[in-house]
């Protein structure tokens, strides 16, 4: 029965690819250009929209393989209780307003030669331009143990919103009273600075209501607190009085889920939930597209254009890139790249010169219980001699100190900007 | 004849240079993540599509030099220069609210 599902759905979504891919073989012959959009996160969503906002004439397909939109940022306050799944849960179809053909694949590789992403349904897209906004995929094997301890669903990352996020969810639920729940961090760069540390807090509320003598060890790969440090401090010692403990300098290097350890470079802690954050790279179609400049992790680009340092015509966005200096990987972030990014392949493929003075802003709320909320905020410009983004001096900052007022305007970001992304 | 010919390709295929309609667009765009895209707010933030160019250029101002109190928009304000608040002004006046 839900073989004979798969088959009808395979066909209908080949077929739409062939139909989409015999379309785009005339577009050198003056015909509409079309742009392939890789990955319907923050960063490939807001291109796809606003590259047919700013070019009506332009094709866009944009090439995701979920069926839904599940925010990271919002998901920590699952944890807390005070949203759900279906709170941070958004839908594709809206992109269709704007014009944008939404395929439900996965690009397997690029032939940035040829111009063409194939897909795992087995189609191919031809394109003028492409953007890859694969998001981050993880190092397991820096973590002894730890693959086997996720596919087993004993030690869970939950760094992508979706199924680990309800596992963890459970888990923590059905801690023992007085349990341990054990953070490891891996060492910066990684997907939202401050995400662990609004985690910790979101977990420690929800202990405060139902699991109050449980505890939160946070082992971290950074010496301090990444993000926001002081006043994720100050709310931990005024709401959370001991009940949340920092390990700086603690980098993960191997998982026990039999014995319930994190074994670290300088420790061995344990816990009876282990939610392991393993380092990250860009996304895996990153790797297959020969994307990656730096570290054999992330891609490099022309902050200009976001066109990528080592392949023409291809855009990268997002927590993939090498990001620029004070640049964090946020869904913000990666939203006002692709705003950078559309505005030059629309400017490109008609021939123009690209913004030579884009700017962009950062700007992240963490909530640190249920209703108090502290931001961090940053303004970007463009060092065109170094052709990438800086922070704009005497710009930005964060909360003097957490607030119940943020709150409701961190929610309405939300809102605003999964409408920003999304349709 | 044949030297004409070179130039007038040449003029033909050089870039266009970005406009200050489209700088303003481009600065603009990155309100939407609160104030909705094109300033089309869907709650909690003051929408801009519409807002008179002036007024627009008469707040941001009172956020850039701390007159008007903000919990965000005073630190984001110091990022801008008085040219590229006239843009992005100019920008969401020309929305339909």
């Amino acid at each position: 029965m839900s073989k004979a599902l798969d088959r009808r759905e395979f066909l209908k979504l080949s077929s739409a690819a062939a139909a989409l891919a015999a379309t785009g073989c005339a577009t050198t012959g003056g015909a509409k250009a079309r742009v392939v959009v890789i990955g319907g996160g923050f960063g490939g969503a807001t291109a796809a929209k606003y590259i047919r906002m700013w070019g009506p004439a332009i094709e866009v397909v944009m090439v995701e393989r979920e069926l839904d939109f599940v925010s990271c940022p919002m998901s920590n306050l699952v944890y807390g209780g005070s949203k759900t799944m279906a709170d941070i849960t958004y839908g594709y179809s809206g992109l269709a307003r704007y014009g944008v053909q939404v395929v439900r694949d996965e690009a397997t590789a690029v032939d940035s030669y040829a111009k063409v992403v194939r897909l795992a349904r087995g189609g191919e897209l031809k394109y003028d331009r492409l953007v890859v906004s694969p998001g981050i995929d993880f190092m397991f094997d820096e973590i002894s143990g730890y693959q086997a301890a996720m596919e087993a669903g004993q030690v869970l990352h939950a760094w992508k919103a979706g199924p680990q996020t309800i596992a963890l969810q459970r888990q923590l639920a059905e801690m023992r009273t007085g349990g341990v729940y054990v953070l490891a961090v891996p060492l910066a760069p990684y997907r939202c600075p401050p995400g662990p540390y609004e985690r910790a807090s979101q977990v420690a509320s929800y202990f405060k209501k139902h699991n109050p003598r449980a505890k939160v060890l946070i082992v971290d790969a950074n010496p301090d607190v990444t993000s926001k440090g002081k006043l994720f401090k100050q709310a931990w010692a005024d709401l959370y009085p001991g009940m949340i403990e920092f390990h700086g300098n603690s980098k993960a290097i191997g998982v026990d889920p039999k014995t319930g350890t994190v074994k670290t470079e300088v420790e061995e802690v344990k816990g009876d939930v282990l939610n392991v954050v393993p380092a990250q790279r860009a996304g895996e179609i990153a790797v297959n597209a020969g994307l990656i400049t730096a570290n054999n992790r992330w891609c490099g680009v022309d902050w200009r254009t976001t066109e990528s340092t080592v392949a023409k015509g291809v855009h990268v966005l997002g927590d993939a890139t090498l990001s620029a200096p004070g640049m964090p990987k946020s869904g913000s972030m990666a939203n006002q790249q692709a705003k950078v990014c559309a505005a030059a392949v629309v400017a490109m493929i008609n021939g123009r010169e690209p913004n030579p003075d884009p700017k962009i802003v950062n700007t992240c709320y963490s909530f640190v219980s249920d209703n108090e909320v502290i931001h961090v905020a940053s303004v970007h410009e463009l060092d065109a001699g170094k052709k990438t983004f800086v922070g704009v001096k005497g710009a930005g900052g964060l909360s003097p100190a957490r607030n119940t007022l943020e709150s409701s305007y961190a929610w309405a970001w939300a809102q605003n900007i999964w409408a920003d992304t999304l349709g | 004849m044949r030297l004409a010919l070179v130039c007038a390709v040449v003029l033909a295929t050089a870039p266009i240079a970005v406009t200050a309609q489209d700088a303003g667009r481009d600065l603009a765009s990155s309100c939407a993540m609160c104030h909705g895209t094109s300033g089309h707010s869907i709650g909690g933030y003051e929408p801009l599509a519409g807002m008179p160019k002036d007024e627009l250029v008469r707040k941001f101002k009172e956020f850039r030099s701390g007159a008007k109190p903000a919990t965000v928009m005073h630190q984001i304000a110091k990022g801008y220069t008085e040219q590229q608040i006239e843009q992005i002004a100019a920008f969401f006046a020309a929305q339909k609210k």
